[in-house]
């Protein structure tokens, strides 16, 4: 544990965003559905994403916020049966074309997942896989350098800078799920999806993960899945409300929870359902 | 203890105090009946051990001699076999639990269910008949692959088991960074799953090392330490078997001994596969 004192205490009024800069589109979805076999789990969702920026999906359990999620980086590949209609772009290109490359996009747009999956390997393997796999660095100098950057940037590497060398599974459920994301950031990604990165973690480890989520957003584009009301609030510039597979309202996060355009979003925000 | 519950809570105690016993009785019987095995191996055998009856070849009755060219025998077909029979089996199971999904993997798991059930004494048959017959003699070649056989069902098993073990969490997490299905496979599957596809193999080789019949129509017995894998060799299980069916009680109390060697090396390549195999986080 770090020594100075986490801000534990709950901040639930929105930071105040009167304007939000005006970015370039990173990804655009368009008439996007999904199918698991027969029953669909996404209706026709167009979205777009600026770059650089927090966008949040919320909504009640199953209504299709994780498997939108997974549809950015063509995760749900691998579970068979599955079929995806429309179009995903990631700076202008589809994604889901044919020839489109999955291990490219996959180098692109990283993911941290709901429950943290460190490799049985030690720390420094488990950051360094990333950087072998796709041999992004020529030398043992060069990889020892993105390892400790990735783990600087994901708030890890003080806590682990004097043991890279033993198992990650030795860590803390907050540690672990900082691995992951120091996992995921090693590669240097242009987008980074993360799936309820913190719905397993004490509020100590959470407000790490919220501090980290904003200060990665001077470099990435970031797209979180939470449950957490509070938590898309605390981090998000953007929010997405997702319900039944149809994607109900985008707005700016403010706005999405002081004024929404939907009657449902605000049924859902104020705790009438869901 | 409130008196309305009295009557059950008794019967609860008394139908688990009843199970308890019996169980417990099961396994006295059924670890007395090894122990009883053990022993008697270890008192009718220990008597004809001697540091020369480790060491030196079989002798005619009346001379001595002993089961050294078996040991080196048994240790070359059990090397042989491991040879073929793990790379072989493991590759199997890999590709059952990672790309079997289709009819063909239902097919080839199906018929390496019925390889495990099949007769040892058949896979030598079978052996005798497609290499040692075209080849017109016996060796240690034959030997090891009819040992291989028997391995690799068992092997395939145990992996495809163990790597259906391996949270699909982990995959997922290597797949996110932008690893192709190989190397996902190659650089996390298979060393998450590593030490219980170890325990596999050991399985395999504690299994195959009991092993007789295939080698009576294989390996065939050899009175000489081997000196190539084309020719007849000796093993520990056919000296034990033509020690035992003779008529001389030298013989007798040599194949006491001969067993008593085995029991201790499969014993032995259980204690050492336990040690490599335990837990490490």
């Amino acid at each position: 544990m770090s020594t100075s004192t986490p801000t534990i205490t709950p901040k639930l009024e929105v930071k105040s965003r009167a304007t939000l800069p005006a970015r370039p589109t990173k990804i655009a979805v368009e008439g996007l559905s999904f199918y698991y076999g027969h029953t669909r789990a996404l209706q026709d969702i167009s979205l777009e994403i600026p770059e650089r920026m927090v966008m949040a999906f919320i909504g009640p359990s199953g209504c299709g916020k994780t498997t939108f999620l997974r549809t950015l980086n063509r995760m749900n590949d691998v579970i068979p049966g599955t079929r995806v209609e429309g179009r995903v772009a990631i700076d202008g290109q589809d994604i889901y074309a044919s020839g489109a490359d999955v291990v490219e996009l996959r180098r692109k747009v990283g993911m941290v997942f709901q429950k943290s999956n460190p490799f049985p390997k030690s720390i420094f393997d488990n950051v360094a896989y990333g950087l072998k796999i796709n041999r992004l660095t020529s030398n043992k100098a060069e990889l020892e350098d993105r390892v400790e950057e990735a783990l600087t940037d994901a708030a890890l590497w003080s806590e682990v800078k004097d043991r890279l060398k033993s198992s990650a599974l030795g860590l803390s459920g907050g540690q672990q799920q900082r691995l992951c994301i120091a996992r995921a950031l090693a590669i240097r990604p242009e987008v980074i999806l993360m799936d309820e990165p913190a719905s397993a973690l004490d509020p100590i480890a959470t407000s790490k993960i919220e501090e980290l989520i904003v200060d990665l957003k001077r470099q990435y584009t970031i797209v979180i899945v939470t449950h957490n009301m509070q938590q898309a609030a605390r981090v998000s510039d953007l929010t997405a409300f997702f319900l039944l597979g149809k994607l109900i309202e985008v707005n700016s996060t403010e706005k999405m929870f002081t004024a929404p355009d939907e009657k449902l979003t605000e049924d859902y925000i104020t705790g009438r359902f869901g | 203890m409130i008196s309305f519950f009295a009557g059950t809570d008794r019967t609860r105690r008394a139908t688990s105090g009843l199970m308890t016993t019996l169980t417990a009785l099961c396994t006295v019987v059924a670890v007395g009946i090894l122990l009883i095995i053990l022993s008697y191996i270890a008192m009718r055998g220990i008597g004809a051990l001697n540091l020369r009856f480790l060491v030196d070849t079989p002798r005619p009755v009346g001379e001595g001699g002993g089961i050294g060219n078996a040991i080196v025998g048994s240790a070359v077909l059990l090397l042989l076999s491991c040879v073929v029979g793990i790379p072989l089996g493991i590759s199997t199971g890999v590709y059952l639990s990672e790309f079997g999904g289709g009819a063909f993997a239902t097919t080839v798991r199906f018929l390496i269910d019925t390889l495990t059930g099949i007769p040892s004494i058949v896979t030598g048959v079978f052996v005798y008949a497609v290499i040692v017959l075209p080849m017109n003699h016996f060796s240690a070649l034959a030997g090891g692959i009819a040992l291989a056989l028997i391995m690799i069902p068992i092997v395939a098993r145990t992996t495809e088991e163990m790597i259906r073990l391996v949270p699909h969490s982990l995959r997922e997490g290597a797949l996110a960074l932008g690893a192709p299905q190989w190397r996902v496979t190659l650089g996390v599957v298979i060393p998450a799953a590593a030490s219980g596809i170890a325990t596999g193999a050991m399985l395999a080789i504690a299994r195959v090392s009991g092993e007789t019949a295939p080698l009576l129509f294989t390996a065939f017995g050899s009175r000489f330490f081997p000196r190539n894998l084309n020719e007849p060799i000796a093993s520990l299980t056919v000296q034990i078997y033509n020690y035992a069916i003779s008529p001389y009680d030298e013989w007798h109390a040599q194949a006491w001994a001969a067993t008593l060697v085995l029991m201790t090396l499969i014993l032995g390549i259980n204690i050492i596969v336990r040690f490599l195999t335990r837990k490490r986080f």
